[in-house]
């Protein structure tokens, strides 16, 4: 295994530091260090940050291979700095047994891009009436902790009382999408004043607080872990924040287009009217819900962001607004977002960036190895960015195998440079390593 | 550095006009022997008040009234595409409908004929005459269809590239007729 | 004029007063004996109909009829559309045939902006799910023109399902753009819960909205609304929101009533006054061929931009 010298790389924005990388770990941080036979990285001008970790990304495999793969949703991930991922379950077949998430685990593995943590179906088949086996998940070799039926939100009260208790036993966590479906039947973008002018069928802010609002309840009485994935309205940020204020244990994740793009962009974009570019579930809201997201993510009571990639090919979404699959890609855009909405505002440095990246997903994921300091004796994840650089996002450039990123054509900060996963380097001067 | 100006210059003024309509008006009544079974559509904007001039003058010296309306050719040009959409000018018959009279049909200008065209077109689809004339205030020339004035105010000879523009009173503030020609400085 | 008709929000006062006075020439041609002009020669317009309104069609290719284009009606029951062609394979085939203008009605709202990325021809929206009907705005402004002269400050009351109504979107936005004072009155269930939002006044009661009327508009109500709770009963409906003999009483005198169309006769519209001398109902089906062939016309009849 060949041994690294990063020369003058500014951890977490500090000052430069070399940061020697040798048999997969940070082997040294210093100055002036010398690595005899090691291959020498000049990182002047970079930041270094820990691996990035996302909590909710859809790798489509199995089942949707022409979207996505393994392979190619992991290289997306390397290459926007990430060295963990976890893959959502909606697949086909679902994700609910010990045999599917061991076989996408073994897909990362083979891959070798990232480590490729599945999450666990909550209900067989995601159908919201049955627990999966959660415990047999859990036991494989996947070791799976996080459980999620996302796409789909678990309604029946009971039953989430059930899968938040029943996880307990192996420190799970079930990560709720949450979304009332009765106020959400035919829910086509966020219910507001520009779907009342649109003429498309609003979905309510309070469909997702209210389901919020009764998870955090169900999580206090029993006990147990909640986490809620992509939170997208003020109101949400609120009742989160008071669950925390009561010492319950809830996290919470937002996606980097929610912390960035409004819903008036369905009106009005240069991407042209109805693209359901912008369609994605939770729908993209307003100005204030952006305000309040990053105050909530800056100030911790929003633990992380979660890229939700979602990858779709060409034709779901090359169609009239109603007929689109939902959701956007993300992997190789989610820093650069959050470095727009979030560090160019003021509201987080890069010290507080690693936080809600890398350090606070991998510990809501319980994934060892992972979100760890740029320190000797850790394992070395690690990514090189560079915050002066300047980039429009051209599609045809990613690693994934779909283009639905409604960043097309506008122009973001910065750029990971390299990737590290376990001391090897997945993503060297910008591509592929 | 050569530099395009317009230049105008006035070839008939108020009292050559109402001199050209008055001659205009004793022709029709003569060849039309009375008058007394014509109609007068004017081709808005200003072939329309040209029309109402003559049907004046023709009361006032044949003793007879000539029912005057307005024929719009908007939707019959061949040539639509070449400019945006125009607004429509205003057909507006006599109560008495056209059909078995002698239309004269009135124009400001009379230059490829292509208007003209269109208004026999137009005039098809809303009556037979017994027979359609042609009176122009203007004729300058430059035919691209077989097609003649049975009425002429004034023969102007010009270049195609010069522009004739007719100014009137009820519309304009001001009778005339105005030859602009562009000329390159140098 | 733009290249495209999809919202009652393109249209500038300037082109909404355009096509106004460019009908009121066309309507003198529907009473002559010879209705057709040959304006559109060699031009095609396409209807694309994915959803059922024979109606509407109708009046469309009657109106592209009489300016002389030839008329392709693609309907999509029964095509390779609803077999699952999209949207998008739809308009490449519609382009290959060289559509001047395709008249597109849908059932999902937006898909005619999403059609005018795909073809090089005018889009004419003929009505899109929820969102907006713009030519059916244009006839009704016309026909409140020709029956009270203007309608600069004129008092308009819209009143039903504003919610699922494209009509009431497009009614909206033109008649503002007119000068006209609207009031949509619904119960607060059929209502956008951002329509304060919207350039007009709201009100839930409708008996107090008639007095103050120079228009009052009738939108069709679908029964099956009561069924996802919008309203209790149609009966409750009819008794609180629907247009009988006593409230048309209550009307100025010389205010007019106006319905889209379809109706439910005894539902938001009693049948006596929808067949009263001051309902324009019939106007407006007659108008409405006048008011797109002045579309038709000023989309197609200049330079292709
Ligand atoms: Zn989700």
């Amino acid at each position: 295994m060949t041994d690294y010298l990063i020369k003058g790389a500014r951890i977490l924005g500090g000052e430069p530091r070399d940061i020697l990388i040798r048999d997969g770990l940070v082997a040294e941080v210093g100055g002036g260090l010398g690595g005899a036979g090691a291959a020498v990285i000049d990182a002047d001008g970079l930041i270094a940050l820990p691996g990035l970790v996302d909590l909710h990304t859809h790798l489509r495999e199995p089942g949707r291979e022409d979207a996505e793969t393994v392979e190619s949703g992991t290289r997306a991930a390397a290459l926007g700095g990430f060295t963990a991922v976890h893959a959502m379950a909606n697949t086909s077949p679902v994700a609910d047994t010990a045999g599917v998430v061991e076989q996408v685990w073994r897909l990362g593995q083979e891959a070798g891009y990232c480590e490729v943590r599945p999450v666990g179906a909550v209900t067989a088949g995601l159908a919201g009436r049955q627990l999966a086996e959660l415990g047999a998940m859990a036991d494989s070799a996947a070791g799976v902790r996080v459980f999620s039926d996302d796409g789909m939100c678990v309604s029946d009260a009971v039953l989430m009382r059930r899968a938040l208790e029943y996880v307990k036993a192996f420190d799970g966590v079930i990560a709720q999408h949450a979304q009332e479906s009765r106020l959400t039947e035919g829910a086509q973008m966020n219910e507001g004043a520009v779907s009342g002018r649109l003429g498309l069928t609003g979905w309510p802010a309070v469909a997702e607080e209210a389901i919020i609002s009764r998870d955090c309840l169900l999580a206090a009485h029993v006990g147990s872990r909640l986490h809620v994935c992509h939170v997208s309205t003020a109101g949400s940020v609120e009742i989160i924040r008071w669950a925390k204020s009561k010492g319950w244990n809830v996290t919470a994740e937002v996606t980097p287009h929610h912390l960035l793009l409004t819903d008036d962009l369905v009106e009005r974009s240069p991407l042209g009217s109805y693209n359901p570019i912008y369609k994605v579930n939770p729908p993209l809201r307003t100005r204030e819900d952006v305000e309040a997201l990053r105050a909530g993510l800056a100030d911790g009571t929003i633990d992380c962001v979660a890229t939700d990639h979602a990858p779709h090919p060409v034709e779901s979404k090359e169609t009239e607004w109603s007929a689109a699959a939902m959701g956007m890609i993300g992997l190789e855009t989610a820093l650069s977002v959050v470095h727009a909405a979030m560090v160019e505002t003021g509201l987080l440095d890069w010290a507080a960036v690693a936080d809600r990246m890398s350090y606070r997903p991998a510990r809501i994921g319980r994934v060892a190895g992972q979100g760890r300091p740029v320190e000797p004796g850790e394992a070395a994840n690690l990514t090189l960015y560079d915050p002066a650089a300047r980039t429009e996002v051209d599609p045809r450039g990613f690693a994934s195998k779909s283009r639905n990123t409604p960043y097309e054509g506008l122009t973001l900060p910065g750029r990971v440079v390299a990737t590290f996963l376990r001391g090897r380097p997945t993503v060297l001067e910008g591509k592929l390593a | 550095m050569s530099e395009a100006r317009n230049v105008s210059r006035a070839v008939l003024e108020g009292p050559d006009i109402q001199r050209a309509l008055t001659r205009i008006a004793h022709e029709i009544i003569e060849r039309t022997k009375g008058a007394g079974n014509i109609v007068l559509l004017g081709i808005p904007t200003r072939g329309a008040t040209l029309a109402a001039r003559l049907g004046e003058r023709i009361a006032q010296f044949g003793e007879v009234k000539a029912p005057v309306g307005s024929l719009d050719i908007t939707m019959y040009r061949d040539d639509l595409r070449l400019r945006p959409a125009r607004p429509l000018g205003r057909t507006e018959l006599p109560p008495d409908g056209i059909d078995d009279r002698v239309v004269v049909l009135v124009d400001d200008v009379l230059f490829s004929g292509r208007t003209v065209r269109a208004a026999l077109d137009a005039l098809n689809d809303v009556g037979r005459p017994k027979a359609v004339q042609l009176a122009t205030l203007v004729d300058r020339g430059h035919r691209e269809l077989p097609i003649r004035a049975d009425y002429v105010g004034k023969n102007l000879p010009t270049a195609k590239s010069e522009q004739v523009k007719v100014y009137l009173e009820e519309i304009d503030g001001r009778d005339a007729v105005v030859l602009i020609k562009r000329e390159e400085d140098q | 004029m733009r290249r495209h008709l999809i919202s009652a929000a393109d249209l500038s006062r300037d082109d909404a007063t355009l096509i106004l006075d460019t009908a009121d020439e066309l309507a003198r041609v529907s009473d002559r004996s010879i209705k057709k002009l040959p304006t559109l020669r060699g031009r095609t317009v396409v209807n694309l109909f994915f959803e059922d309104s024979t109606r509407t069609r109708i009046s469309f290719e009657a109106a592209a009829k009489r300016l002389s284009a030839d008329v392709i009606n693609f309907s999509a029951k029964g095509s390779s559309v609803s077999k699952g062609e999209s949207l998008k394979d739809t308009a490449l085939t519609l382009q290959a045939m060289g559509a001047d203008a395709v008249v597109i009605r849908h059932s999902a709202s937006g898909a005619p902006h999403r059609l005018a990325n795909w073809v090089d021809g005018s889009v004419v929206n003929a009505g899109d799910g929820t969102h907006e009907h713009p030519t059916q705005a244009l006839l009704d402004a016309f026909t409140m023109r020709r029956r009270l002269g203007t309608l600069e400050d004129r008092r308009v009351t819209i009143v039903g399902d504003v919610l699922h109504s494209r009509v009431a979107r497009s009614n909206v936005l033109l008649l503002n753009t007119l000068g006209a004072q609207v009031t949509l009155v619904a119960p607060p269930t059929l209502l956008p819960v951002t329509v304060e939002s919207w350039p007009c006044e709201v009100s839930y009661d409708l008996d107090a909205a008639l007095p103050k009327s120079d228009v009052v508009m009738m939108l069709r109500v679908q029964s099956e609304r009561m069924n996802a709770a919008y309203f209790p009963s149609a009966r409750e409906y009819s008794r609180r929101y629907g247009l009988d003999r006593d409230r048309l009483a209550r009307m100025p005198e010389d205010a007019i009533v106006m319905h889209p169309g379809p109706m439910n006769r005894g539902m938001e519209i009693a049948a006596e006054v929808a067949d009263c001398a001051r309902s324009t109902i019939v106007e407006q089906v007659a108008n409405g061929v006048t008011i797109r062939m002045a579309v038709l016309y000023l989309l197609l009849g200049g330079e292709t931009q």
